[in-house]
């Protein structure tokens, strides 16, 4: 085909649909929303929930969860366009294992080594594995969509940082419901959780954002 | 390309074309370095040109257009090259006949018309046959074809986004 018929042919087809901005943002909007309304089907709230929102641990837990769903939305934001450097969310995203192992230092600091074990079992680990990547996979389809409209350079890494955006939607919605608080438990069960969804988003994204 | 994205045909042509040549400097000097047969170039520039077509919502409107064209144009040539990197396994004898073979075509059309339609479906190939062929514009294929102008739009949408997965494919396909 001559480049020039090519070019011909591309400006018939002039008219833009919406911008990736825009898709992104309504896919991360609807992704919160269907998973709470799973969330509110599926798990009940924990009856202390506002009076130890202000403890450490559950502030902590909250968070770095908050926290990894706000970062990595915006490097996923960054990385579906061409041209851009995304130092600051990667800064951000990069801070969250300081922050994690600082807190890990002090709960072993404050709490008797007999305890260790306990914290860090918990109550309901198996529940933890089960609902974050339950949560977690409406929010990870939608933003794997809409990094489909954008053009990221690369793949698999796009597809990890929309795997680490759905779990910190997941993790930030199943704290509301799970009772251990011990930055052990976060560690140990978000954080396998939060593995296993990153590693999904990293093979889909290899797959299905190829352009 | 500002006024492009607002939808103005005209403009838009403008802007391809002013960029052409350029992207066209970048492929050459792609396929020089990495030894790559200069003829190869020109399906990057038309890969390039579809993918900027197709991905030109990622633009962000308030930055500079070079980073963004270049990062597109690099994107393409990297999986061209690895595509080549493919077709390294194949025997000697036919890597000789492609090297024999490949000053003859013109390079301004190495990637055949045919086969490229090939992929596309009946209405996809009438409409691309019309517009980018016979130069037709879509109203006057519209009357053509006995379809209404939106369905041409559409369809011309979908067939350049099948040319494109075309491209992706490369010789492999």
């Amino acid at each position: 085909m001559k480049t020039d018929d090519l070019i011909g042919m591309l400006s018939q087809d002039a008219a833009v649909g919406r911008g990736y901005s825009t898709i992104l943002a309504a896919a991360m909007v609807a992704g919160i929303a269907g998973a709470a309304l799973l969330f509110a089907m599926a798990l009940p709230m924990r009856s202390n929930l506002m009076e130890m929102m202000d403890t450490p641990r559950v502030a902590f837990k909250f968070g770095t969860a908050v926290l990894l769903a706000v970062s990595a939305f915006g490097l996923v934001g960054v990385l579906g366009r061409p041209g851009i450097a995304g130092r600051g969310w990667s800064t951000a995203l990069a801070a969250m294992p300081a922050l994690i192992l600082i807190a890990i230092a002090s709960e072993l600091a404050v709490s008797p080594s007999s305890d260790w074990m306990a914290l860090l079992v918990g109550h309901n680990a198996i529940w933890c594995l089960t609902f974050i990547p339950m949560l977690a996979a409406g929010p990870l389809a939608l933003l794997l969509l809409a990094l489909r409209q954008g053009a990221p350079g690369n793949p698999g890494l796009a597809g990890a940082a929309a795997g680490l955006c759905a779990s910190g939607i997941a993790s930030t919605l199943y704290a509301m419901h799970c009772v251990d608080d011990s930055p052990l438990f976060v560690a140990a069960w978000y954080g396998l959780a939060t593995l296993g969804v990153t590693v999904v988003g990293f093979l889909l994204g290899r797959s299905l954002l190829r352009w | 390309m500002r006024a492009a994205i607002a939808g103005d045909a005209a403009a838009y042509r403008r802007f391809l074309e002013a960029v052409t040549p350029r992207l066209r400097a970048l492929a050459r000097r792609g396929c020089q370095r990495s030894g790559a047969p200069e003829a190869e170039a020109e399906d990057i520039v038309q890969e390039a040109l579809l993918a900027i077509h197709l991905k030109r919502s990622t633009w962000d409107s308030a930055r500079p257009i070079g980073p963004w064209i270049s990062t597109i144009v690099r994107n393409k040539l990297i999986d061209t090259l690895r595509r080549r990197g493919h077709r390294i396994s194949v025997p000697i004898d036919d890597v000789i006949e492609t090297l024999e073979a490949a000053p003859q075509s013109d390079p301004l059309e190495r990637q055949d018309v045919e086969r490229l339609l090939a992929g596309l479906n009946p209405n996809q190939q009438a409409v691309v046959r019309a517009i980018s062929i016979d130069g037709r514009s879509v109203r006057d294929t519209a009357a053509r074809l006995g379809m209404a102008e939106g369905t041409i739009r559409v369809t011309l949408h979908r067939a350049l986004k099948a040319l494109a997965a075309i491209y992706r494919r490369g010789d492999e396909g």
